[in-house]
């Protein structure tokens, strides 16, 4: 039973490992297979509408990767702003980011839509919700800067002056890329949290992957069959982003 | 080298560091900055090395006044070595890249030029096997001598240290201090604040008491320490030199 116990002094073996994995994986699967046995039978079924699911995953991918770029401009931007010394440009951050991080993804998607784009005659949906996703997300990417930004000690900014540098280079040469090691895991939390949450612009009719789900629910009524891939499809996407942050990370690291 | 300061005066809020300064001092390689903490070292380094603005006054070196402009005084920075007292490398770069840095995205010297530069002053203050080493993987004082040949391989006018061995053990004290000695016989002059009254005594030219806002006495190292002339002078050596 020792041997199950993982501490910091003495870890716990390989062999130990895997063996928990493993009883873990069969309790799980024996618990599915428990409840769901009986019901499940019509793979068939969604098997057919395989395309409209995998249109909707890359419908998700795209709009994800389109925010992460954009929302990581509006989050940078944001955060300078926020340092900088000029009022206008200080205060506008705040009350962008405040107003936002204040705001259900919910109100911001249906007010986004109906209330302003719609008002604006601007019926493209794919860029409204993209855009929508990185002002959301945006936000909370620029308080993850921010606090990245004020996390390096002032002698850096002394010594980055002290041999001349201009405040551009500081910043790219000398801060973001300390910033860069430091934000990385927030930043990569709020990354994988815009992947999940575009599943929300499902309610204003964008067929992503989640809308895809549906529409195989409501056509084959197996909502099982028409969900469980939906989650795992999110995973695909998810799982990598945090693992290739832990190889980043490992890449960036250096001693304080 | 020379530098003077003219009515110099820098507050903190309500609290002047220095109050109307006029002060000259005239040599030729080391002028060392003692006194009590608080008194005013470090601030008046800090507005030498262009870091600060003076409230009041201009300051003078070589008999050019420094200008207030923020990007006069950065050329005004990139001329000089600057060496605080601790951090002052940046730890996401190697030894080497710290060195590197200024010479390239400053001085816009090319690669192979910035390169033969760095190696050649790492080389010379025997840091070649930790070239490309991060700073957290170094010692407190091969840091500071990083710092320095950083500061040195840009071949400054003249240096500027500010208690470069306050946050360092005795063993890497000296080690530090031999290489500043070693920097006497270069042509750069060098302004030093330290808390170490033997090296000053040993290796500067002048040495400048600054207590209480102001810079009451100034005078060769020798002479400042053998026969201090005001009280203030004389009861701080005292202090420091009991034990």
């Amino acid at each position: 039973m020792e041997a199950f116990f993982d501490r910091a002094d003495r870890p716990a073996p390989t062999w130990a490992r895997v063996v928990t994995v493993c009883v873990l994986l069969a309790v799980f699967s024996a618990l599915c297979f428990w409840i769901f046995s009986s019901s499940v039978r019509d793979w068939e079924k969604v098997w057919g509408y395989r395309a409209v699911l995998f249109k909707g995953w890359l419908t998700t991918m795209g709009i994800s990767a389109a925010a992460l770029v954009l929302s990581t401009v509006f989050g940078v931007g944001a955060a300078l702003a926020r340092r900088s010394g000029f009022l206008p440009l200080k205060f506008a951050s705040v009350m962008y980011v405040e107003t936002i991080r204040g705001l259900p993804l919910m109100f911001l998607v249906l007010f986004g839509f109906y209330g302003v784009a719609d008002k604006l005659g601007w019926n493209d949906r794919l860029p409204v919700g993209i855009l929508i996703l990185s002002l959301f997300s945006g936000a909370y990417i620029a308080e993850v800067i921010r606090a990245g930004i004020e996390s390096v000690g002032r002698s850096q900014w002394d010594s980055a002056r002290a041999i001349g540098l201009t405040s551009g280079q500081t910043y790219r040469l000398v801060i973001f890329p300390q910033v860069l090691r430091q934000s990385l895991p927030p930043l990569a939390g709020q990354f994988s949290s815009l992947i999940k949450d575009s599943s929300l612009l499902y309610i204003v009719g964008i067929s992503e992957l989640t809308f895809a789900a549906q529409q195989v629910n409501s056509a084959t009524y197996s909502t099982f069959e028409a969900y469980l891939p939906l989650g795992i499809m999110y995973l695909v996407l998810t799982l990598p982003v945090s693992l290739w942050t832990k190889i980043l990370e490992r890449k960036l690291r250096y001693e304080n | 080298m020379k530098i003077e300061l003219r009515g110099v005066t820098k507050a903190f809020g309500a609290h002047r560091v220095l109050d109307d300064v006029t002060f000259a001092a005239d040599f030729d390689h080391v002028l060392a900055l003692i006194g009590p903490s608080g008194g005013g070292k470090s601030t008046l380094l800090r507005l030498l090395a262009g870091l600060d603005r003076a409230d009041r006054g201009n300051i003078l070196v070589d008999g050019i006044a420094l200008e207030s402009s923020e990007d006069a005084l950065r050329e005004y920075r990139s001329t000089i070595g600057i060496v605080f007292q601790a951090y002052n490398l940046f730890p996401h770069l190697t030894a080497r890249e710290n060195v590197l840095l200024p010479l390239t995205a400053v001085h816009g010297l090319a690669p192979a030029e910035a390169a033969q530069r760095a190696d050649e002053v790492i080389a010379r203050f025997q840091l070649s096997t930790h070239a490309y080493k991060q700073p957290g993987l170094l010692s407190g004082g091969q840091r500071q001598r990083v710092a320095i040949a950083r500061a040195l391989a840009i071949r400054p006018r003249f240096l500027l240290l500010d208690e470069p061995t306050s946050a360092l053990d005795p063993e890497m004290t000296a080690e530090v201090l031999d290489v500043i000695a070693e920097l006497r016989v270069l042509e750069q002059p060098i302004i030093l604040v330290t808390h170490e009254m033997g090296f000053a005594r040993q290796s500067a030219d002048l040495v400048a008491f600054i207590a209480d806002g102001g810079i009451p006495e100034c005078r060769p190292a020798q002479e400042f320490f053998d026969a201090p002339s005001i009280p203030a002078t004389q009861r701080f050596l005292q202090k420091i030199l009991k034990y």
